[in-house]
């Protein structure tokens, strides 16, 4: 054996081997189908590579994207009743979801084209940064470091504050009462930072049981698991719907933090931004203006020129904005106009009755209030 | 004679199987690297463009938020994302460590019955293993969070039992003990207890009243128990303890056991035992019954026979899938987030994530972490296994 060279060996015992041992030409025929399935694997590789890196350079504007796909994705709660919530049928309704279909009505005037992504407290931001979806309409605070982290707030759709949920038996009348007390809180919130800051300042002791979605921690609540349960205090009118016996617990008086809510857009497209900010601002006008679902096709023949701008019967607006003139005229037509939409949705004419307070009009006592159409 | 770098006599390199497979390796390795390559470049580019923070700067930025149970000290207004993290990343390391110690021995326990001549034992065993293991972990971490939430009192009708302990919704409540000399205590205990293993080794070898394994037991925990309390009671230190009281809401003081670290732990030893009973099962089955009857035939006891002679050679068969089964609970620990207890992922993916808005250098962190948990827990379970491998000469 000494003699032998390993190699020779080897081609020996693959030559009386089973899987070797038929024809030779079927082994060379083998290893010629198998050359050219790597080629095709190679071929698929640097197909795949081009592909990703021509993902990663494609940076085109939002809205043309959006026209592309006739389609507005839009980051929605889902579990939020009043601002984001399925119904048993699969229609979506709420505060945010109807500003989504304000922004689909001004781009397509049709506010069916919006497809609404339900995202967590958790995952928004990233979902909106990676580009699934197109904006976040997801009763998401404005907050400093949001906006320095590669988003924009596009204004405020609901000036909203913390405010605490307790069992009537438990015979409290404050938040300041709940030293010690077990809080149940959603996890990835600014409600998480500001439980702390407010328990802090006031010297009490807290006890945070923290879960990843706001229907979890009501249960935990709910089942005597926490004292009180917090969150943004409209959340807390539609959580209270969601409870088994809403008239046993009672919201306490205290607002503890400013929590501006609003859509929000990813930096570095101008355009979209300035295009789901002023959509905001317009069914603002359109309230200020007595511009309404029902009067806007009248309205259309108003000599008042704010209504007149507004509607684009007169000027361009709608166009520097990349949209059309009757822009607005969509809006109000398809959505309506803020109170409107505030009424439907979070308002008299919803289950929470909610009242307007901050959100009303700045002409009638609010602090709602949008630059002019000019 | 050929040399092992050298083709076979008349065949050009290129056609050398050996040296193609080499080209081959290298260039898949090398398109490899390249994806990697082009992938990081196309999210750092994708990042710097979106105005996304990146790099690790938020390590030592304040964190703000509270955590509902800490190992090591942390409150919201001084300590850090990095502390945070270690707070998370020990809540996981605790439940993952008493879940494979207690999914172990339950799970060699209903292996064990599965095997068993008795009847109702055997049948019994079977309905558990498939039972659990048909239903998905989640649900099972709801239904004993749930199950544990709702059949215990509220903190004010709560369960006392003997020693000053609580029992309510919001957790078990144990007296914390209060050293006075905190370390002195330690080093007693620690101390008995390396002496009692030292006991245990030497007296292994002995026969007659010795070689009795009851009697050794018992010296050996007389050993470990009895020396701490005589010691400590001639120099004079006293134990106090810090006992849990009701307050207004909840109970203050005193040694916390979350429910949602109960649910956890019962619904990961409850799941991963199940698994466990197969994989022993198939461990015990795999030697041969020839072994069990020249063992009985020894005059072995059946208990002797299974100690000595049969869960030795199983152990070869048992130790690499029951390392996948620990792999598993320590991964499933991440289902913490759904029943609030604040593992890693639920503090460190979770919140620490959205509140600095960096969830690539977070994620990738919480999955680094995952990986060595996983490769360490390999590793010791692979020297484990070497020293049971079958010998071959």
């Amino acid at each position: 054996m000494a003699g032998t060279s390993p190699a020779a060996t080897k081609w020996d015992a693959k030559e009386f081997s089973p899987r070797y041992g038929q024809d030779f030409r079927a082994g060379a025929n083998r290893v010629k189908i198998r050359r050219f399935k790597m080629r095709q694997i190679a071929q698929a590789l640097c197909a795949a590579a081009v592909a990703f890196a021509a993902a990663g350079s494609v940076d085109a504007a939002t809205l043309d994207t959006v026209k592309q796909r006739g389609v507005l994705n839009c980051g929605a709660n889902g579990t939020l009743p009043g601002f984001g919530l399925p119904d048993s049928q699969g229609n979506w309704t709420g505060l945010d979801v109807d500003f989504c279909r304000a922004v689909a009505a001004a781009i397509f005037n049709d506010a069916a084209k919006v497809k609404f992504i339900p995202t967590t407290a958790s995952n928004r931001f990233a979902a909106l940064q990676t580009g699934d979806i197109d904006v976040l309409a997801r009763n998401t605070t404005w907050t400093l470091s949001r906006d320095a982290q590669g988003l924009n707030a596009t204004g405020v759709n609901y000036y909203d504050g913390q405010g605490f949920i307790v069992r009537k038996a438990l015979k409290v009348n404050s938040a300041l009462e709940l030293n010690d007390a077990a809080i149940c809180v959603q996890q990835g919130t600014t409600t998480e930072l500001n439980l702390a800051d407010y328990f802090r300042a006031n010297r009490m002791r807290l006890k945070t049981v923290t879960f990843a979605t706001l229907d979890e921690a009501l249960k935990a609540y709910e089942t005597n698991r926490c004292d009180a349960f917090t969150t943004d205090a409209s959340g807390l009118y539609g959580s209270r719907l969601k409870l088994a016996k809403a008239d046993d617990h009672v919201v306490l008086p205290e607002i503890i933090s400013k929590e501006p809510l609003g859509p929000f857009v990813r930096q570095g497209d101008d355009q979209w931004f300035d295009i789901v900010k002023w959509v905001h601002f317009a069914m603002l006008n359109a309230e200020e203006l007595n511009v309404n679902q029902k009067n806007v096709e009248e309205q259309m023949k108003s000599q008042n020129p704010e209504i007149k701008r507004l509607l684009g019967t007169e000027g361009n607006f709608g166009e520097q904005l990349g949209l059309t003139k009757d822009w607005v005229y969509r809006i109000v037509k398809l959505v309506g106009n803020y109170g409107e939409v505030f009424d439907r949705n979070v308002g008299q004419g919803s289950p929470l009755k909610i009242a307007r307070g901050l959100n009303a009009l700045w002409t009638k006592g609010g602090i709602q209030y949008a630059p002019p159409i000019r | 004679m050929a040399r092992p770098w050298e083709s076979a006599p008349g065949v050009p390199f290129y056609r050398d199987p050996k040296y193609r497979g080499i080209a081959l390796q290298i260039g898949v390795c090398a398109a490899l690297a390249y994806l990697a390559y082009i992938a990081i470049q196309i999210a750092a580019d994708n990042l710097a463009r979106s105005h996304v923070a990146s790099g690790f700067g938020f390590w030592n930025v304040t964190a703000g938020f509270d955590i509902s149970q800490t190992l090591i000290d942390y409150s919201p207004q001084s300590s850090t994302y990095g502390r945070a993290f270690w707070v998370g990343l020990l809540n996981t390391l605790v439940v993952a460590a008493v879940g494979i110690v207690l999914a172990t021995i339950l799970g060699f326990a209903i292996g064990v019955a599965r095997l068993s001549r008795n009847y109702l034992v055997e049948r019994l065993a079977t309905c558990y293993v498939e039972s659990i293991r048909n239903v998905p972990l989640l649900l099972q971490l709801l239904f004993w969070y749930n199950a544990v939430l709702n059949a215990l009192p509220g903190f004010a009708a709560s369960f006392v039992l003997p020693g000053g302990v609580l029992l309510n919704n919001r957790g078990l409540f144990l007296p914390r003990p209060l050293f006075g000399d905190g370390a002195q205590i330690f080093a007693v205990l620690a101390g008995a207890v390396l002496l009692a293993v030292i006991f245990n080794r030497i007296m292994r070898r002995r026969k007659g009243f010795w070689g009795a394994i009851g009697i050794r037991a018992a010296f050996t925990l007389a050993i470990a128990v009895a020396l701490p309390v005589i010691v400590l009671s001639v120099t004079g230190t006293r134990i106090a303890f810090d006992y849990p009281q009701v307050s207004r809401f909840n109970v203050r003081g005193g040694l916390e056991v979350l429910p949602e670290f109960v649910a956890l732990l019962l619904g990961l030893v409850v799941y991963t035992a199940a698994f466990i009973a197969e994989v022993v099962r198939a461990g015990l089955m795999s030697v041969s019954r020839g072994q069990t009857e020249a063992a009985l035939a020894l005059g072995l006891t059946r208990l002797q026979t299974l100690r000595l002679i049969v869960i030795p050679q199983a152990m070869r068969v048992i130790i690499p899938p029951l390392t996948s089964q620990y792999l598993n609970l320590t991964k499933n620990s991440s289902l913490a987030v759904a029943i609030g207890y604040p593992d890693l992922v639920q503090v460190f993916a979770g919140t620490v994530a959205n509140q600095t808005n960096q969830p690539v250098e977070v994620i990738v962190i919480t999955m680094l972490v995952y990986l060595s948990f996983s490769l360490s827990t390999s590793l010791v379970m692979n020297i484990y296994n070497a020293r049971y491998a079958l010998v071959e000469r």
